[in-house]
C-alpha cells in the first residue's frame, strides 16, 4: 500500500516536471546564469554566501557592458578560486596582496577594469597595509571584501574581524581581549582615508539586502569607470560551516549579532556627491 | 642622448633600464640604491612611464607582479633586507611565468647589518627566490658600463624566459662613478605577449595568471616547463670573462666587485712571477660551470674569492666536482679585501 502511494507520487512528480520542462521551453527564462560567470560549478559549502556575492559581481559585469575589460584578482582563503568562476581575465595574487597586484595592473591598463576579492583574513589581517596605501594613493579600483568573521579556507580559526567572544578554532573559549584584542571595522578605517571614492557595508541575508548589496556593488564598479578613485563594498557574509550553523541560523545570526559590530551603512559614496 | 657619461652605479641601473625598454617602475627608499627609485620618478612620468613609491617591499614586488601579467615591462629595486621582503613575490612570478628585472645592490647582513658592500645574497640571488621549485635568472656587473648594459638586456631576457632576473651588484658600484657609454633608449615592443591579461579580451579566449595548481601532475608539468627554461638559458645565457696567463699556475674566481680587486691581484702576482687567471661570471644562474672545471683541471690549485664568508664557492666547488681543492678567501660585514691581501694569497698557494 505504502508501495503504491510512493509510485503514485513519483509518477504525478515526473509528469508535473515533464509539464514544468515543456512551459519552460516554450517561455523566455527569466532567471539564467550571468554571462560574466563560467559553467563552473561552485564548490562552496551549502549555506555559503560566497556563491551570491559571485553572482552578484557577475550580473553588475554583464549590466555595465565590462565584462570584456575586467580583470578579476583572485586573492587566498575560500576566494582562491575566482578565476575560475569568472568568466574574465583573472590573475591570483599572493595572501593579502591583491590590492598591490590591483595597482600594477592599473596603473600599467588604465582602460581595464580591475577588482580585487578578499575574504577578511587576506584583507584584515595579512593585507591590511595594501588595502590601507591603495586608498590612500586613491587608486582606481573595486575590492569585494568578504567579512564572515573567521578564516574559512583553513578550518575556521581567528580571523581580525571575529566578534568578541565568538568561539573559532583558535579561540576555544570565545574571543578575548587578553588572547585576541578587538575587532577591526575596516570601513570605518577606510572611511577616514581621502582617496576612498565609494565605501558601503551591505550584507546578502534576504532579498532586500541582496538588491540592496548588488547597488552598492553596481556604484562601486561605476565609481571606477567614472575614474574617481578608490571603492571598496564589504559585504557581511556567512559562514555556517565554520560557525557550527544551519545555513538560516547562520542568516540569522548575521543579522541578530554581526550586524550591531559591523552596520550596514554608505560610508562614502562621491558618484553621488557628484563629484 | 646617446654619449658617454660620468655616473653612479645607481643612475647606471636605473637608466640602463629606461634604454632596455623599462617603463614601469615599484620601489621603496632603501640604502644604498635611492637614487634609482629617485631617477625614475624624474625620469619615467616625462616619458609616459608609470612611477609608485610602493608601502613596503612586499607591495611593491606584487605590484611589479601585476604590471608584468599585463604584459608590461616592469621593475623593481632594492638593497638585501628589502630583496628578502620580495622573496614571496619572486615565488609567485617564478610559479606564474611573469617576466619582471630586480636589483639588488647588496650591503652588508645578517638583519639590518650595515650599507656598506657584500656580496652575501648570493645565495639569495641564485637560490633563494623564495619558496618552491624556482630561481632568479641573476647577473652580476662588474662595472657601472656593465650595470648599465645588463640592467637593459635583463628585461628581454626576462620577457624571453618569462622568468624574474635579477641583477646582483652591491653598495660599491651602487655609489661609484664611472664613464658610462649610453645608447639610444629602445621602446619596449607595441604588442603584448599573448599570455597578457587586461587587452584585447574581445578577441581571445580570458587569459588567467596563476600559480596554484592543486593536481601534483599538473604542478609537476609546469615545473618542468620552468625547468626546461633553465636548461635552455643554461645553453643560451651563460656568461663569463676570463683575464691572465694562458698557462696559469693559479685560478682565481670572482664575480662582481671582488672580480675587480682579483683583476689587479692577478696582475701583481704576475709582476711577482707567478701566473694566475682570473674567471669572472656575469651570470651566477646559469652558472659557467664547465669553463670552471676546465681550467681548474688544468691548474689543479684554485682561489674563489668574494665578499661573504662563502656562498659563490659552493658553486665552484658543484662546478668542480672534487677534481681538485679549491681554496677560499672571503671577507664580510662590509669589509673589503685589498689587491695585495689577494695577490700575496695566490703568491702563496703557488
Amino acid at each position: 500500500m505504502k508501495k503504491q502511494r510512493i509510485a503514485a507520487g513519483v509518477q504525478s512528480l515526473l509528469t508535473e516536471e515533464a509539464t514544468c520542462l515543456a512551459t519552460t521551453e516554450a517561455r523566455e527564462p527569466i532567471y539564467t546564469r550571468p554571462d560574466s560567470l563560467t559553467d563552473t560549478p561552485m564548490r562552496f559549502c551549502p549555506g555559503c554566501t560566497h556563491g551570491i556575492a559571485h553572482r552578484l559581481i557577475a550580473e553588475v559585469l554583464d549590466e555595465l557592458g565590462i565584462k570584456q575589460r575586467t580583470v578579476a584578482i583572485a586573492t587566498v582563503g575560500c576566494s582562491v578560486f575566482a578565476y575560475e568562476f569568472f568568466d574574465t581575465d583573472a590573475v591570483q595574487a599572493a595572501h593579502g596582496r591583491g590590492p598591490a597586484v590591483a595597482t600594477g595592473i592599473k596603473r600599467c591598463e588604465p582602460d581595464t577594469i580591475v577588482f580585487t576579492y578578499q575574504g577578511d583574513g587576506d584583507l584584515a589581517a595579512i593585507g591590511l597595509a595594501e588595502v590601507m596605501h591603495a586608498a590612500a594613493r586613491a587608486e582606481n579600483f573595486t575590492v569585494i571584501f568578504i567579512n564572515n568573521a573567521v578564516f574559512g579556507m583553513t578550518q575556521g580559526q581567528m580571523a581580525p574581524t571575529t566578534l568578541m567572544g565568538q568561539k573559532t578554532t583558535t579561540t576555544p573559549r570565545g574571543r578575548s581581549i587578553e588572547q585576541g584584542g578587538f575587532p577591526l571595522n575596516v570601513c570605518e578605517l577606510l572611511a577616514q582615508i581621502p582617496g576612498v571614492a565609494y565605501l558601503e557595508r551591505g550584507t546578502m541575508t534576504s532579498p532586500k539586502y541582496v538588491r540592496q548589496a548588488k547597488r552598492s556593488v553596481k556604484k562601486a564598479f561605476q565609481t571606477q569607470m567614472d575614474g574617481l578613485g578608490f571603492s571598496l563594498v564589504e559585504l557581511v557574509s556567512s559562514c555556517p560551516t565554520w560557525w557550527h550553523m544551519k545555513p538560516l541560523e547562520a542568516l540569522k545570526w548575521i543579522e541578530e549579532v554581526m550586524l550591531e559590530q559591523y552596520p550596514l551603512k554608505v560610508f562614502v559614496d562621491k558618484l553621488e556627491a557628484g563629484e | 642622448m646617446p654619449e658617454r657619461e660620468l655616473i653612479t652605479g645607481n643612475e647606471a641601473a636605473a637608466e640602463g633600464a629606461i634604454a632596455g625598454g623599462c617603463r614601469n617602475f615599484f620601489g621603496y627608499p632603501i640604502t644604498p640604491q635611492n637614487r634609482i627609485p629617485e631617477y625614475m620618478s624624474e625620469h619615467l612620468p616625462e616619458i609616459g612611464g608609470v612611477y609608485i613609491q610602493a608601502e613596503s617591499e612586499v607591495a611593491a614586488i606584487n605590484m611589479v607582479y601585476g604590471a608584468a601579467a599585463t604584459g608590461a615591462w616592469a621593475m623593481t629595486t632594492s638593497s638585501s633586507p628589502g630583496i628578502s621582503l620580495m622573496q614571496e613575490g619572486l615565488s609567485y612570478m617564478i610559479g606564474s611565468e611573469l617576466p619582471g628585472v630586480v636589483v639588488n645592490m647588496v650591503r652588508g647582513g645578517p638583519g639590518l647589518g650595515n650599507i656598506a658592500p657584500a656580496q652575501s645574497d648570493y645565495w639569495l640571488a641564485t637560490r633563494g627566490a623564495g619558496h618552491g621549485d624556482g630561481r632568479c635568472l641573476t647577473f652580476a656587473p662588474f662595472s657601472i658600463q656593465e650595470v648599465y648594459d645588463l640592467t637593459g638586456e635583463a628585461f628581454p631576457i626576462s620577457q624571453k624566459y618569462r622568468n624574474p632576473v635579477m641583477i646582483l651588484a652591491d653598495a660599491v658600484l651602487a655609489s661609484m662613478r664611472e664613464p658610462c657609454q649610453l645608447h639610444e633608449r629602445r621602446d619596449p615592443p607595441k604588442e603584448k605577449p599573448p599570455w597578457a591579461v587586461g587587452r584585447g579580451a574581445e578577441s581571445r579566449e580570458r587569459n588567467i595568471v596563476n600559480s596554484l595548481w592543486i593536481d601534483p601532475q599538473v604542478l609537476e608539468e609546469v615545473n618542468w616547463r620552468i625547468e626546461h627554461r633553465y636548461q635552455q638559458a643554461a645553453e643560451d645565457e651563460t656568461r663569463w670573462t676570463e683575464h691572465g696567463a694562458d698557462e696559469p699556475q693559479i685560478l682565481v674566481c670572482a664575480y662582481g666587485i671582488s672580480a675587480r680587486i682579483c683583476q689587479t691581484a692577478v696582475e701583481r702576482a704576475t709582476e711577482a712571477g707567478i701566473s694566475a687567471r682570473l674567471i669572472r661570471p656575469i651570470s651566477l644562474f646559469p652558472f659557467p660551470s664547465q669553463v670552471i672545471r676546465d681550467w681548474a683541471e688544468r691548474t689543479r690549485k684554485v682561489l674563489v674569492v668574494e665578499l661573504s664568508m662563502g656562498q659563490f664557492v659552493e658553486d665552484v666547488r658543484l662546478a668542480i666536482e672534487g677534481a681538485c681543492a679549491v681554496e677560499f678567501m672571503g671577507r664580510t660585514g662590509g669589509a673589503v679585501m685589498t689587491p695585495a691581501e689577494v695577490a700575496e694569497r695566490i703568491i702563496a698557494m703557488a
